[in-house]
C-alpha cells in the first residue's frame, strides 16, 4: 500500500526543540488550528517526500500524557483520533533532547501506549557530544522497537533520514510493543475497561487509574456519574496494597525500563561537569546580582517599548493625518468624506500605531524565552507575584502594559497555567498605557497650570496616577482568584531549560506572528468599533435649518482663512445679500472681524454637530449620570466617544469646547477648559476634584477597542471581554465618584 | 531526613520520600524526581522562595510550599 498523504503528530517536552524541528520539517507551508471551546492553538504544516504529502500536526509541548486539564486532554485525544475535526494520526513523531535523554524518554514510552507507530527524534545531539554524551540510536532502536533518528533541527541535519523513517512506520503501519506495567495494574485497568462504555480504550482506562482527579477522570465522571469516584478510590486503594501505589508506579517502572536501556545505549562521563548552564545560573539565579541582572533587562525592554517604539509611533501618526488630509483635498465635503477621513483612516490608523510596540516587545520575549531566560525571569518574581494571586511568569505581560495593554495581554501566551493566564489578562488594562498619558496631561495642566506649579509637583501627580494602576491591579487579581477565578493554587513546578543562543529565524517567526494576528483578528474588530463610533458621532448631520453641519463649518472655515481683499471680493456691491450674510456673519464689520467672527461661527457649528449627533444627545441624556462624578455633558459626550481608544477624549473635548484648531498645543484646551468651568458653579468650585475624578476614571476605565479585542481573540471568547469592560468601567465609576465627592469635601 | 524545602544553596541531598496533592507528585516523578535520585540545590530567589534544584540535567524552580512535600537525607 502506497498512500499519497500520511498525518503525523508531533510530540515533545517544553524545550526540546519541538517548533524549531517543527519549523524545518513544514517551512513556510504552515497555519495555525483552533479548537473549539479550549485555547489551545495546534500548528499544522506539510512536507512531500517522494511524491507522498506528510502532514505535520505540532501538540503543545507536554512532560506527560497524563492530561491535568480540558486544554490538554485534547491533545491526548487528538493523539486517539477521537477528534472529529482531525484526521488520527498515522505516527507519532516524538522529539527528545540527546543531552536529557532519560527524563524525555518518559513521554516517549507513553507513546508506546497509544497503539500507533512511533519514530523518535534525537535532537541536539551536537550539543550532548559537547557535554561528552554520545547516544547510540541503533541500539536504542533495537531496545524499544521503534526507530531513533538522530538530528539537529536547527541546523537541519538529519531530516531526510527522519522523513523516511515517518514514511517507512507509516507503510508498515505496527504499533510497537507498549511497555510493561505490573500485573496487578493491568489487571484492574482490564477489569475497569468494560464499564467505561463502547468507545472506551485501554489507554483510558489505565490513565483513569493513573491519574489521581486528573482530566480523564474528570471527563468520564461527567459521562458516567460520580459512582466512578468511589470505584476508583477502592482500585487505586487496592493496587496500594499490592505494593503498586499510584502515581508512583508508573514513574517507577517506566524509568526503571528506561535507565535499563540508557546504561546499554549512552555513554555519559561518569562524574557530571559542570556546563555552561550552570555557571550562567550562578549569576542569573543569584539572589543579588540575578536581581540586578533582572532589573537591568527590564530597563531595557522597558526603555525600547516606550521610547524606541515613540518616533515609529509618531511616523505612524503623521501617516495618517498625511493620508487624511490628502483625502480631505481630494474629496467633496460629505458623508463619504467623513466616513474615509474620520472612520477609515483614523480606524486603520489607530490599529497600525500599536503594532511598532508589539513588535518590539515580542522579539525581546522571543529571544528571552529562546535562549531560556525567561523562566529565571519568573522564577525570581514568582513570590511577589504569587502574593497577588498571580505567578512569576505574569510579571513581564504586566509590565509590558505599562507601554501598552496589547502586547502585554498577547505576552500571557506564556503562562501556562489557564486560571493564572486569564487573572493576567484580566487585570492587564488596568496598568496606565501610554495612551493615559495624553489625558493625564490635559487634565494636569488644567488644575496645575505650568505658571504656577513646578515641574515636580506636575511630575508627582502623574506618578501617583500610574500607582492607582499598579495598586488596583493586583487587589482585583486578588479578588477574582478568590471569587470568579477559585481552584486549586496553580502548580509553579517549572523546568528552567539549559540557556542557549536565540536562533534568529525563530525570532523572526514569532515576532512575524504577533504582528500579523494582531492586524488581522483585532484589526478587524477595531476597525468597525472606529467606523460604528465615526457614525454616531456624525449622524444624524442636518440641523434644524435643514442645513448640512458640516458643510457650513467647512464654508466658515474656509471664510476664516481668507485674504482680506478676498473677503472684501466676496461681500461685492451689496454686502446684505451676499453669502456671507446668509453664513449669519455681521457683513457691516471689517474684512477681518468677518474672518475672525467666521472661525468661530465654525467652531460653534463643529461643537452643535457633534451636541446634537446621536453620541452627543445620548450624553446630554446621560447627564444625571455623570453629575456625581462632577462632570458636565460635554465630558460625559468626550468619555463616551473615546470608547474606541482613550485619547480620543482630547480631540473631542477641543471640538465640543470649541478650542482653535491647534493640535500640537495642548494648554490652550487646558486654559479654555478651565475658563469655561470657572464660569459653571459646582466646576468652578471644584475644579482640582473634577479633573482628579476625569483622570481617575479614565486610569481604570477600558476605553480601548483595541484592548478589547485582544481579549476576545486571546481568550476566545466575548464573555471576558464583555467582562473586563463592565468590571472596569464600575470600577472606574466608582473611582471617579469617591474621588470627586471626598474632593469637594476637602477642597471645599 | 529533612524536607527539601530547608535545603541550602548548594547542599546535596538523596531523595527519600515524595508526599502531597496527587498532581504535584505525579508532575515531579515525571521530571525523574524519584526515591533514591541525587538533587542539588542549586539557588534560592531574592524572596527565599521558590527554589531551584537539579536532578540529572534537569533545573526546576519549586515553591518552598511543594517542596515541603519532598523528604531529604543531606549527602556531605
Amino acid at each position: 500500500m502506497t498512500p499519497n498523504s500520511i498525518t503525523v503528530a508531533l510530540v515533545g517536552n517544553p524545550n526540546a526543540g519541538k517548533s524549531t524541528l517543527f519549523n524545518a520539517l513544514s517551512g513556510l507551508r504552515q497555519h495555525v488550528g483552533n479548537y473549539p471551546g479550549v485555547t489551545v492553538e495546534m500548528k499544522k504544516g506539510h512536507c512531500t517526500l517522494d511524491g507522498v504529502r506528510i502532514d505535520l500536526i505540532d501538540l503543545p509541548g507536554t512532560y506527560s500524557l497524563a492530561a491535568r486539564s480540558p486544554d490538554e486532554l485534547v491533545a491526548v485525544d487528538l493523539l486517539l483520533g477521537r477528534r472529529p475535526e482531525e484526521p488520527a494520526p498515522d505516527v507519532v513523531l516524538s522529539i527528545v533532547d540527546a543531552s536529557n535523554l532519560d527524563r524525555h524518554l518518559y513521554l516517549t514510552t507513553q507513546l508506546l501506549d497509544l497503539g500507533k507507530p512511533v519514530v523518535v527524534a534525537v535532537n541536539m545531539v551536537d550539543v550532548a557530544a559537547a557535554l561528552g554524551i554520545t547516544v547510540d540510536c541503533d541500539a536504542l532502536s533495537r531496545e524499544f522497537g521503534i526507530l531513533f533518528v538522530p538530528v539537529q533541527a536547527n541546523r537541519g541535519v538529519g531530516l531526510d533520514v527522519l522523513q523516511r523513517a515517518l514514511l517507512g512506520a507509516a507503510r508498515s503501519g505496527i504499533a510497537p510493543v507498549s511497555l510493561a506495567l505490573p500485573a496487578a495494574l493491568e489487571a484492574e485497568s482490564a477489569a475497569l475497561l468494560p464499564r467505561l462504555g463502547a468507545a472506551a480504550s485501554t489507554f483510558q482506562a489505565r490513565r483513569l487509574i493513573l491519574d489521581v482527579n486528573g482530566a480523564t477522570e474528570q471527563w468520564f465522571v461527567a459521562k458516567l456519574g460520580d459512582h466512578l469516584i468511589p470505584k476508583l478510590v477502592d482500585i487505586r486503594a487496592r493496587l496500594a496494597a499490592a505494593g503498586c501505589p499510584v502515581p508512583a508506579v508508573e514513574a517507577k517502572t517506566r524509568f526503571a525500563r528506561i535507565r535499563d536501556a540508557v546504561a546499554k545505549c549512552v555513554t555519559k562521563p561518569r562524574i557530571r561537569p559542570a556546563n555552561r548552564t550552570d555557571r550562567i545560573d550562578r549569576v542569573l539565579t543569584h539572589r543579588v546580582w540575578g536581581s540586578l541582572f533582572f532589573f537591568a533587562v527590564l530597563f531595557l525592554v522597558f526603555v525600547s517599548i516606550f521610547w524606541a517604539a515613540d518616533p515609529l509611533m509618531g511616523w505612524i501618526d503623521d501617516l495618517t493625518q498625511w493620508l487624511g488630509k490628502k483625502v480631505d483635498g481630494a474629496m467633496p465635503v460629505g458623508p463619504l468624506r467623513s466616513l474615509a477621513t474620520g472612520g477609515l483612516i483614523a480606524g486603520v490608523g489607530g490599529v497600525l500605531k500599536f503594532l511598532p510596540q508589539i513588535l518590539i516587545l515580542f522579539a525581546f520575549i522571543a529571544v528571552l524565552e529562546d535562549c531560556g531566560y525567561m523562566a529565571r525571569a519568573a522564577f525570581l518574581m514568582d513570590r511577589v507575584m504569587s502574593r497577588c494571586g498571580l505567578s512569576g511568569k505574569s510579571f513581564i505581560p504586566l509590565l509590558s502594559s505599562v507601554a501598552c495593554a496589547i502586547p502585554g495581554i498577547m505576552a500571557t501566551r506564556v503562562i501556562e497555567n489557564r486560571r493564572d493566564r486569564l487573572a493576567t489578562i484580566l487585570v492587564a488594562p488596568l496598568i496606565s498605557c501610554s495612551a493615559r498619558l495624553p489625558v493625564y496631561a490635559l487634565m494636569i495642566g488644567l488644575f496645575l497650570p505650568k505658571e504656577h506649579y513646578s515641574v515636580w509637583s506636575r511630575g508627582l501627580m502623574l506618578f501617583g496616577m500610574y500607582m492607582v494602576g499598579f495598586v488596583a491591579a493586583p487587589v482585583v487579581s486578588l479578588l477574582l482568584r478568590k471569587t470568579l477565578l477559585r481552584g486549586e493554587r496553580s502548580l509553579f513546578v517549572m523546568e528552567l531549560p539549559a540557556y542557549k543562543r536565540p536562533s534568529l529565524p525563530m525570532v523572526a517567526r514569532r515576532v512575524a506572528d504577533a504582528g500579523w494576528s494582531f492586524v488581522r483578528r483585532a484589526g478587524t474588530v477595531i476597525l468597525a468599533t472606529m467606523v460604528l463610533v465615526w457614525a454616531v458621532l456624525y449622524f444624524p448631520n442636518a440641523g434644524p435649518d435643514g442645513s448640512k453641519y458640516d458643510e457650513r463649518a467647512e464654508t466658515l472655515d474656509e471664510i476664516s482663512k481668507l485674504k482680506d481683499d478676498e473677503v472684501t471680493e466676496k461681500l461685492g456691491d451689496t454686502p446684505a445679500d451676499s453669502e456671507l450674510a446668509k453664513l449669519g456673519l455681521d457683513v457691516t464689520k471689517a474684512p477681518e472681524e468677518i474672518r475672525e467672527e467666521a472661525g468661530m461661527k465654525a467652531r460653534a457649528t463643529k461643537a452643535e454637530h457633534q451636541r446634537n449627533s446621536y453620541l452627543g444627545r445620548t450624553g446630554r441624556w446621560m447627564e444625571p449620570v455623570f453629575e456625581p462624578l462632577g462632570w458636565d455633558w460635554r465630558i460625559g459626550v468626550a468619555a463616551l466617544a473615546s470608547f474606541p481608544a482613550r485619547e480620543v477624549i482630547v480631540g473631542t473635548m477641543a471640538i465640543l469646547y470649541e478650542v482653535e484648531d491647534d493640535a500640537e498645543d495642548r494648554d490652550p484646551l487646558a486654559n479654555k477648559i478651565r475658563e469655561d468651568w470657572d464660569a459653571s458653579e459646582i466646576r468652578g468650585r471644584h475644579r482640582i476634584p473634577v479633573a482628579l475624578s476625569v483622570m481617575v476614571f479614565f486610569a481604570l476605565c477600558c476605553q480601548c477597542a483595541s484592548t478589547l479585542a485582544v481579549i476576545r481573540r486571546e481568550t476566545r471568547s466575548w464573555l471576558w471581554p464583555a467582562f473586563t469592560f463592565v468590571y472596569m468601567t464600575l470600577l472606574a465609576y466608582a473611582g471617579a465618584f469617591v474621588v470627586f465627592q471626598v474632593g469637594r469635601l476637602i477642597w471645599s | 531526613m529533612i524536607p527539601l524545602s530547608t535545603l541550602k544553596s548548594g547542599d546535596r541531598a538523596r531523595v527519600e520520600a515524595i508526599a502531597g496533592e496527587p498532581a504535584l507528585v505525579q508532575r515531579l516523578y515525571e521530571f525523574g524526581l524519584l526515591e533514591g535520585e541525587e538533587v542539588e540545590l542549586l539557588a534560592v530567589a531574592p524572596l527565599g522562595d521558590p527554589v531551584e534544584i537539579r536532578i540529572g540535567n534537569t533545573r526546576l524552580s519549586l515553591r518552598l510550599r511543594e517542596a515541603e512535600g519532598v523528604t531529604v537525607s543531606i549527602l556531605r
